[in-house]
């Protein structure tokens, strides 16, 4: 019955995405007012029956109902609760149906607030309604998840135990909230361009819709990063991983958009630059659905990948990639160009600013895909790892960090350098400082280090004075200030993990010891624990310090007899200005292999992207609060 | 037999890489090991350098650079003999020839083509901002 339910509803959903397509683009046009009304309404039911699609597979795989297929080949009875609702998406079916019920609520969010006018929203909903019927096409011809079993089996084949993990719980998701986020602002822009609306109206509608997707973005890459680091055991937080990289490749455009927007929307200079980012952006985030979801580049992540799919989905990218830039190439020279400002203003720096996001997109992008079309054209394979992004990537963004302070502190249209610089002087001293002091206290010697908190102190140090030199102090000022500050967060944890790691890796009996830094690690015992759905082996490691037992650890080796699979579990003690990391390896006779690191300062760079989403809240609540007082004002002589 | 079959599970598919295939004695020739092992990806999994791979050829390997490096080869030797065997795909640096120019210098050509257009605008609005204020 579930997945009756849930197939119907799809189905349903289909037609009415079709009709939301339809009337929505229709509706652009001034005279077709019930056209829009229609467009409404089919949005509204499109998304009730997604929601109800979501919940008839979450019904279905919390009673483990194994006559639907999706059910039968990642749950299973023994599973908590907790995971059997977050696999749901833990498989490529339902991550396209989450994909989906995100567009739904954005599209519903787009009804009830109607940003930019009737017509503007019109066509915005059309857009939306393409792309939802493209997708919900793919998934009842490619990946339906309601797909009968007959007869059930009395068991599933479970979930893999990696993605048994809280941070499983809200990573994809986030991410999702973000790659489907830009899909509002390249309706919008593609909206502007259907309607010939000019003018930055698109711009200032689509803008929350860009925030809520780069704060998602944000913390969806953070939560990522954080996940792989105690996950996989042995204490990396970033891979240049093809499955990272395409969460990197839209939240690098997308900080693009939200900064060219801004000029956009104050001074209406970088107008058709500013519909291309929101284009781009968002093709970008269809380019990261189709590498995950198509296997064409497989990796760590490739837990759910079937090649078959991926025509499909490239047919689909080729499709609203190409049509949005076609539209955009016919339309674009219609609106009216740009404005005039002094070589050194805001509008310069945010041009900038767009430069290098841009380029350390395109490098992204090359380094991703080069393999791709090397084995293409060559026949040979080729790998790009980290020392390529090393080389090209962090050059990009350490001009950019440099730049980065300067923009807040110039005025539009004609700014002034030399008082810039003058308010900015104590955060280049305070650069200096941190540089010299990391160079001489710190082991060992690096000078890269040095350079690296040098160059943190001074985005921070910046960030602050920005924040004290105004006169007032609007939100928007917190906004720049902590996105800003929270990328030298990062940077700190980067370079202080990267450099200063002390490593250790020893094979142990009980009650013999090992040193890592300043601690001493005696493993006690090994004992055997039996949890929901695994067995383990738990060690409990005393550290010592000075003479003293400060902490027990417990490490632990599981293995997941229904998946087939063992994972570790690795214990951290953190300070949240240093990580203690140990991990438990394989048992060798009667000892194990422990592996133990000291990370300084990795806690700074979940902190920083944390920090950084924080200031795309701030940013996006000064904009809702605007609107709020500007309804409550037009509410009041309503009365 | 079931427990059999989780304990060969368990040592096939342990989670975590011990690189202790064969430690070198000399410290100053095990961090050179260490340092190759992390420029080289293990050939069988995904994405992985071999000092993180827990794969049996990745072991396979850092035993080889191992021996490599004791009988007196200089890094760029160790390399060299792992390319003639296995390709430029063992490599998590490209080496730069001319089918990866592309690769290597196209962030730099973005780059400047990026710069040049930003300067063209600037110029252009500046011009216009002048021109209204005279």
């Amino acid at each position: 019955m579930t997945g009756e339910i849930g197939q119907l509803s799809l189905a349903l959903a289909l037609a009415l995405s079709l009709v939301m397509a339809v009337t929505g683009l229709a509706g652009a046009r001034t005279d077709a007012a019930l056209s829009r009304e229609i467009a409404s309404g089919a949005a509204s039911g499109f998304f009730v029956f997604i929601v109800l699609a979501f919940g008839a597979l979450t019904y279905a795989s919390i009673t483990s109902d194994f006559s639907i297929l999706n059910v039968a080949q990642n749950s299973h009875t023994a599973k908590p609760l907790i995971y059997k609702i977050t696999g749901v998406w833990g498989n490529h079916e339902g991550s396209m149906l989450l994909w989906m019920l995100v567009l739904a609520i954005y599209s519903a969010i787009m009804v009830f607030t109607k940003r930019g006018g009737a017509r503007l929203t019109s066509a915005a909903l059309g857009v939306q309604g393409l792309l939802a019927s493209a997708f919900l096409l793919f998934i009842l011809f490619t990946s339906n998840p309601f797909l009968r079993l007959d007869p059930p089996p009395f068991e599933g084949a479970g979930l893999n135990p990696l993605l048994q993990d809280p941070g499983l719980a809200f990573h994809p998701p986030m991410l999702y909230v973000g790659y489907v986020g830009l899909s509002a602002a390249f309706a919008y822009a593609a909206a502007a361009l259907i309607t010939s609306e000019n003018g930055a109206d698109w711009a200032r509608a689509a803008r929350p819709f860009m925030l809520m997707a780069w704060i998602a973005l944000t913390l969806g890459i953070t939560l990522g990063s954080w996940w792989a680091y105690y996950d996989l055991g042995w204490g990396g937080f970033w891979f240049w991983d093809p499955v990272e990289n395409a969460a990197l490749m839209p939240w690098l455009v997308a900080t693009a958009l939200l900064h060219s927007a801004l000029a956009t929307e104050r001074t209406g200079a970088f107008r058709n630059w500013t519909l291309l980012l929101a284009i781009m952006a968002f093709s970008l985030s269809l380019i990261g659905t189709f590498l995950v979801r198509s296997g064409v580049l497989s990796s760590v992540h490739a837990f759910a990948n079937d090649p078959r799919r991926g025509v499909y989905i490239l047919a689909m990218l080729i499709a609203a990639i190409g049509g949005a830039l076609a539209l955009f190439a016919w339309r674009a020279p219609k609106l009216e160009a740009g404005a005039s400002f002094e070589p050194i203003s805001r509008e310069s720096a945010l041009l900038l600013n767009n430069v290098f996001l841009t380029a350390a997109a395109a490098t992204v992008f090359l380094g991703t895909l080069y393999p791709l079309f090397y084995n293409a054209f060559t026949g040979m394979r080729l790998s790009v790892g980290p020392p390529y992004f090393a080389i090209t990537f962090a050059p990009i963004f350490v001009a950019l960090l440099i730049l980065v302070p300067f923009g807040p502190r110039l005025s539009w249209r004609k700014g002034d350098l030399k008082a810039a610089l003058r308010t900015l002087a104590p955060a280049i001293g305070i650069a200096a400082v941190a540089g010299i002091a990391v160079l001489a206290i710190a082991t060992p010697h690096s000078l890269a280090a040095a350079g690296a908190f040098a160059l943190a102190s001074w985005v921070i140090g910046a960030s602050a004075i920005d924040l004290l030199k105004r006169q007032t102090r609007p939100l928007s000022a917190y906004a720049s200030a902590l996105a800003h500050a929270g990328l030298g967060v990062t940077l700190m944890g980067i370079a202080g993990t990267t450099v200063f790691r002390s490593e250790a890796l020893e094979v142990l009996a009980p009650g013999q010891s090992m040193q890592v830094a300043q601690y001493t690690l005696r493993l006690g015992r090994v004992e055997n624990v039996q949890g929901p759905n695994y067995q383990a082996e738990r060690a409990v490691v005393d550290v010592i310090a000075n003479g003293h037992t400060i902490a027990v650890m417990t490490p632990e080796k599981r293995i997941y007899p229904v998946e087939g699979q063992a994972i570790s579990d690795t214990s951290i003690r953190t300070t949240g200005f240093s990580d203690l990391y140990v991990a438990l390896g394989e048992q060798d006779g009667g000892a194990w292999k422990l592996r133990a690191y000291v990370n300084p300062l990795a806690p700074f760079i979940w902190f920083g992207g944390a920090i950084m989403a924080l200031g795309g809240l701030a940013s996006l609540w000064s904009r809702l609060r605007v609107k709020f007082a500007r309804a409550a004002e037009a509410a009041v002589p309503a009365q | 037999m079931i427990r059999a079959a989780v304990i060969a599970f368990a040592v096939l598919f342990a989670a975590n890489a011990f690189a202790s295939a064969d430690h070198l004695s000399n410290p100053a020739l095990e961090a050179r090991a260490v340092a190759l092992q992390k420029e080289l990806r293990c050939l069988v999994c995904q994405g992985e350098s071999l000092d993180e791979s827990n794969a049996p050829l990745a072991a396979d390997l850092r035993r080889l650079i191992r021996e490599r490096i004791a009988a007196g080869d200089s890094d760029d030797q160790v390399k060299a003999f792992l390319v003639s065997r296995y390709g430029d795909f063992i490599l998590m640096k490209p080496p730069l020839m001319p089918s990866t120019w592309l690769l290597w210098f196209g962030p730099l050509v973005v780059l400047l083509l990026g710069g040049g257009v930003a300067a063209f605008v600037i110029f252009r609005a500046g011009k216009r901002a002048s021109s209204e204020t005279s």
